[in-house]
C-alpha cells in the first residue's frame, strides 16, 4: 500500500496557482543579481520560491546562480542562504536540516520551515553527485533542485554529464577529428528515482504551473525529493537573449525534456505534448548544435532523435505499468 | 571602501535582498515598452522575467522596473497580446 | 578530586564530546579515529546525548554537513584522521573563513602514499595554514582536557573559529592510560551552552553565508582572520587557567619541562614528549642541564612566548613527526626558528625528523639527540642541520 506522508499544512491559506494571486506575494528573490541577460536560472528560482508556501532555508552550490546572486555585500536572497563549496550543496543542506531536527527535538526551535538546495547540472550530476546521493539515501527532509543548463556554464561552457549528445562545448569542441560531445546525457532524474526516494520530477519554466505544482507537492512530502528543471543558457546554447522560455517549451514539445514525476516509484507523465515535434526544432535555433546539420553529420541528428524517442517511449510504457493513485490495490 | 575593521564576521550578509542596491538596468541595449491598450493582463511577462522587472500591484502588471530590466526581450517574445498585436515591443535604448 | 580510571585516547575524546553534548555530529569512519564515533554513536543511541548523528558518505560530506549545521546555529563536533582530514582540506578553509566554531578530534596518522595507518603528524601539519586552531595532546588525559576546553575556545565570542584537538594515532588513541575524568556537572557547567551569532535557522533575520568576495576586499577579510588568531593565545591561556578550578589541572600554551635553567633542550609535541621527559630526567641525574619544551597550542603559534622560553639555551633540537618535502625542514622546526631568528642571542637549532608512519620513538633517539646538543653547546660545529632519526641506512 503506497503511502504519502504529508506534513500538516502549516499555512491555512495556500495562494492559488494563478499568476494574479501569486503576484501579490512578497518576492523572495530580489533583482539586481548579475545573471546574464535572459538567463533561465533566475526564472526557475523565482518560480520555485514563489510556489513555496513555507519559510525556506536555501543552500546553493558554486556556479552561475551562486556567484551572481551573492557578491560582497549584495545578496538577492531574502531567505536564509548558504553557499559552501561546489560539490556539497546537498551535504550542506543536510547538515542544516539535521541541526534543525536536533534543535526541534530539544525544544529550542519551533518554526516550520523547508530546506532546499539549488545546484547546476555540473554541481549536481558530476562533482556533486556523491553528496547528493548520500543525502538522498540518508532520508533527510530536503528538496534538491537542479537547474540544468547542460554544461559548466559559469567557467565558460565546459561539458558535463548532463550535456546533450552532439553539443559543442569548450572542452568537447567541434573540430576536424571530433564533433562535439559523443556521449548521451546521463539521466539524472531516473538515477535519483532509483534511490527509492518519495518524489522525483522533471519540470520546465515554460510550463510554470506544472513546475509550481511539483514544487508544492515536493515540499508537502516528508523525506528527500529531487526536481530537475531545464534552464536555458543563451551563452552556452548560442541562442538569443529572448528565447529561454521558447526553447524550454520546445524541449518539452520535442520530448527532449519530458515533464513527469515519479512518486513512491509510480511514474506519471504530467504534460503530454499535443503533437510530438521533431527534435530538430529544438536543436536548430541553438548554435551549439549547428554542426549537426551538416550533411556528413546526419547520423548525429538521427542518433539524437532515436535516443529521445527511446526515452519517451520507455517513459510512456512505464506509466502504463502502474495503477493510477486513488484506485484500490 | 571598507577597512578591515568594518567587515562583517565571516563575510555574512545580513541585509536580505540587498542586491536591489545594484541597478542592472544599465546593462540594457534594448528596452521593453509596454502598450497598456494591448495588454490582456495575462501576467506571463511578470512570471517569465528573470529580473523581477515587471512591477505588479493588486494582481495586475504595471510598468517595467527599468532600474533592473536588462532588456532580454523574453517578455516581448512571450507576450500573447490582444488580437495578434503584442503589448510589449523592444526598442533600442537611447534611440 | 575524581578517581583514577583507565581509558584510551579515543574514549577520552568521546567522553569529552559527550559532556559537551553537541547538537549535531557528522562523521565518517577512518582508522584510528573511527572508534570515537563508535563510542559516541553508542551515547546517541542510548539517549545520553541530544546529538543528532549524520553518518555522511565521505569526510568531505561530513565536514560539509558540519559547516551547514554550524551555520544553521548550534554546537557541532566531529573526528577524523589522515586521508579523511586530507579529503576535507578545501572545507577546512571554508569553515574557518565563515567563522564557524566546529570542534574536531584528529587522531594523527600518516598520509598516503604509501598508505599507512601508523602515527605521524603529516595530516594535521598539512592543514596548519587553514585557519583552524590546533591543540596537541601528549596522552589521554590531555586529549580529554583539551577537547573540553576546545569547545570554550572555539565558541568564545571573540574567536568563533574551528579547532582541532590532535592526539597521536594508536599511540594515544588506542593505548589504555590512567587518567581522571572531571565531575560531570562541573564539566558541563564549564563547557556551557552555545549561541551562534547569526544562525541560518533564524528565518526572521535571513542571512547569506558564503558570498563571493573579489580582490578589492578579500585581503581585508584575511587580515581580520589574522587579527582574530592573534587574540587566541590569550584566550587559550585564560580558559586553561579556568580549567584548573574544574579539574585541578591547568594548561598553558606549551609545557616547559626543566627548561628554566637548561642549557640544551628538545622541542617535541605529543606522546614523544612523554618518552623524552624520562630521558631528560636521566640526563639531569648525570648533571647535564637538559630540558624540554612541548608545544600545546600549535596554531596560532605563540612565537613570543616560545622565544622567551628558549632564548637562553645554547642548543636546541626540534623533533618533527612530519616532514615538509622540498622545504627542507620540518614544520615545527620552521616555526621555532621563526620565533627566534630576530633575537640577538639565540640557541643553535637543529632539526630531527622521527616517528613517521608509526615508527616507534625510542629513548635512544632522545639520547642520541641530547648527546649531539651537548657537543654543539660545547662549541662543536653543526655537522647536520636536519636528519631523519630511527631510520635504517
Amino acid at each position: 500500500m503506497r503511502q504519502r506522508i504529508y506534513w500538516s499544512k502549516g499555512l491555512n491559506m495556500l495562494t492559488p496557482l494563478n499568476l494574479k494571486e501569486l503576484s501579490k506575494q512578497p518576492e523572495l528573490f530580489a533583482p539586481g543579481h548579475r545573471m546574464c541577460t535572459g538567463c533561465g536560472a533566475p526564472i526557475v528560482v523565482r518560480m520555485v520560491m514563489m510556489a513555496a508556501q513555507y519559510p525556506l532555508v536555501v543552500a546553493n552550490a558554486t556556479g552561475c546562480l551562486e556567484v551572481s546572486t551573492s557578491i560582497a555585500e549584495y545578496t538577492s536572497w531574502k531567505t536564509p542562504w548558504i553557499h559552501n563549496a561546489f560539490e556539497n550543496a546537498a551535504a550542506t543542506i543536510a547538515g542544516v536540516e539535521t541541526m534543525y531536527r536536533s534543535l526541534k527535538k530539544q525544544g529550542k526551535i519551533n518554526d516550520e520551515m523547508r530546506f532546499i538546495a539549488f545546484g547546476g547540472d555540473g554541481g549536481t550530476s558530476d562533482i556533486g553527485f556523491q553528496s547528493l546521493s548520500g543525502a538522498m539515501e540518508r532520508g533527510h527532509d530536503m528538496t534538491y533542485i537542479c537547474y540544468d543548463n547542460g554544461a559548466y556554464m559559469n567557467t565558460g561552457i565546459q561539458r558535463s554529464s548532463a550535456t546533450p549528445f552532439g553539443a559543442d562545448t569548450t572542452t568537447c569542441p567541434v573540430g576536424s577529428e571530433s564533433q562535439g560531445k559523443q556521449q548521451q546525457r546521463k539521466d539524472l532524474t531516473r538515477i535519483m528515482a532509483a534511490h527509492g526516494i518519495p518524489y522525483v520530477a522533471q519540470a520546465s519554466p515554460s510550463h510554470w504551473q506544472d513546475l509550481m505544482r511539483k514544487v508544492r507537492k515536493a515540499l508537502d512530502i516528508k523525506g528527500p525529493k529531487f526536481i530537475n528543471i531545464i534552464s536555458p543558457c543563451n551563452r552556452g546554447w548560442r541562442t538569443k537573449t529572448n528565447d529561454a522560455i521558447q526553447l524550454s517549451r520546445l524541449a518539452v514539445e520535442t520530448c527532449y525534456w519530458p515533464l513527469f514525476e515519479i512518486e513512491n516509484g509510480v511514474t506519471n507523465i504530467t504534460v503530454t505534448p499535443r503533437e510530438k515535434k521533431p527534435l530538430t526544432e529544438f536543436l536548430k535555433p541553438q548554435g551549439r548544435f549547428k554542426h549537426m546539420f551538416a550533411p556528413e553529420n546526419a547520423w548525429m541528428l538521427e542518433a539524437a532523435q532515436q535516443h529521445v524517442d527511446a526515452c519517451w517511449d520507455r517513459l510512456q510504457r512505464e506509466q502504463t505499468l502502474f495503477v493510477q493513485p486513488g484506485t484500490s490495490e | 571602501m571598507k577597512t578591515w575593521h568594518e567587515l562583517p564576521p565571516g563575510a555574512v550578509i545580513t541585509e536580505p535582498g540587498s542586491s536591489r542596491n545594484f541597478k542592472t538596468g544599465s546593462w540594457r541595449s534594448y528596452k521593453p515598452v509596454w502598450n497598456e491598450e494591448n495588454c490582456i493582463q495575462c501576467m506571463l511577462c511578470w512570471v517569465y522575467c528573470p529580473d523581477t522587472a515587471v512591477k505588479a500591484e493588486d494582481g495586475k502588471r504595471c510598468d517595467f522596473d527599468y532600474d533592473f530590466c536588462k532588456g532580454c526581450g523574453i517578455c516581448a517574445l512571450e507576450c500573447p497580446g490582444k488580437k495578434g498585436v503584442k503589448a510589449i515591443t523592444m526598442q533600442e535604448e537611447g534611440a | 578530586m575524581s578517581r583514577m580510571i583507565a581509558a584510551t585516547g579515543n574514549e577520552a575524546i568521546a567522553n569529552a564530546m559527550r559532556l559537551a553534548n553537541p547538537d549535531v555530529c557528522s562523521a565518517y569512519p577512518i582508522t584510528p579515529a573511527t572508534e570515537i564515533m563508535h563510542i559516541f554513536s553508542g551515547y546517541a543511541a542510548n539517549g545520553e546525548v541530544s546529538t543528532e548523528m549524520l553518518l555522511a558518505e565521505s569526510e568531505h560530506s561530513a565536514m560539509s554537513a558540519c559547516i551547514g549545521a554550524a551555520a544553521a546555529g548550534g554546537r557541532v563536533a566531529t573526528a577524523t584522521s589522515s586521508q579523511g582530514l586530507a579529503l576535507m582540506w578545501e572545507l577546512l578553509f571554508i569553515a574557518s573563513g565563515m567563522r564557524l566554531p566546529i570542534v574536531m578530534g584528529v587522531c594523527n596518522r600518516a598520509l598516503s602514499a604509501p598508505i599507512n595507518i601508523g602515527c605521524d603528524h603529516s595530516d594535521s601539519m598539512g592543514a596548519r595554514d587553514c585557519g583552524w586552531i590546533q591543540l596537541y595532546s601528549e596522552n589521554s588525559q590531555e586529549a580529554f582536557d583539551n577537547m573540553l576546553q576546545a569547545f570554550r575556545i572555539a565558541e568564545h565570542m571573540d574567536v568563533r573559529l574551528p579547532i582541532m584537538v590532535c592526539l597521536d594515532g594508536f599511540i594515544t588513541s588506542h593505548s589504555i592510560e590512567s587518567m581522571r575524568w572531571v565531575d560531570e556537572s562541573a564539566a558541563r557547567a564549564f563547557v556551557g551552552g552555545y549561541q551562534q551569532s547569526i544562525p541560518l535557522l533564524d528565518i526572521a533575520k535571513p542571512a547569506s553565508y558564503g558570498p563571493l568576495i573579489l580582490s578589492d576586499m578579500y585581503m581585508e577579510y584575511r587580515k581580520v582572520h589574522e587579527q582574530v588568531m592573534a587574540k587566541v593565545p590569550q584566550i587559550v591561556s585564560q580558559i586553561g587557567a579556568e580549567y584548573k578550578g574544574v579539574s585541578g589541572r591547568s594548561y598553558g600554551l606549551f609545557e616547559s619541562y626543566r627548561l628554566e635553567d637548561a642549557e640544551v633542550a628538545i622541542v617535541v609535541m605529543s606522546s614523544a614528549a612523554g618518552t623524552t621527559k624520562d630521558v631528560i630526567d636521566r640526563y639531569r641525574e648525570k648533571g647535564i642541564r637538559a630540558g624540554l619544551l612541548k608545544p600545546r597550542l600549535y596554531r596560532p603559534f605563540p612565537y613570543e612566548e616560545i622565544c622567551r622560553a628558549l632564548q637562553h639555551l645554547k642548543a636546541v633540537a626540534v623533533l618533527d613527526r612530519s616532514d615538509s618535502f622540498g622545504a627542507s625542514f620540518g614544520p615545527l622546526y620552521l616555526d621555532i626558528v621563526a620565533s627566534l631568528c630576530n633575537q640577538p642571542q639565540k640557541p643553535v637549532i637543529i632539526n630531527k625528523v622521527f616517528g613517521l608512519g608509526g615508527r616507534d620513538y625510542m629513548p635512544d633517539q632522545a639520547e642520541q639527540t641530547l648527546d649531539e646538543l651537548i657537543r654543539i653547546a660545547q662549541g662543536a660545529p653543526v655537522t647536520c642541520a636536519k636528519e631523519y632519526i630511527g631510520v635504517r641506512g
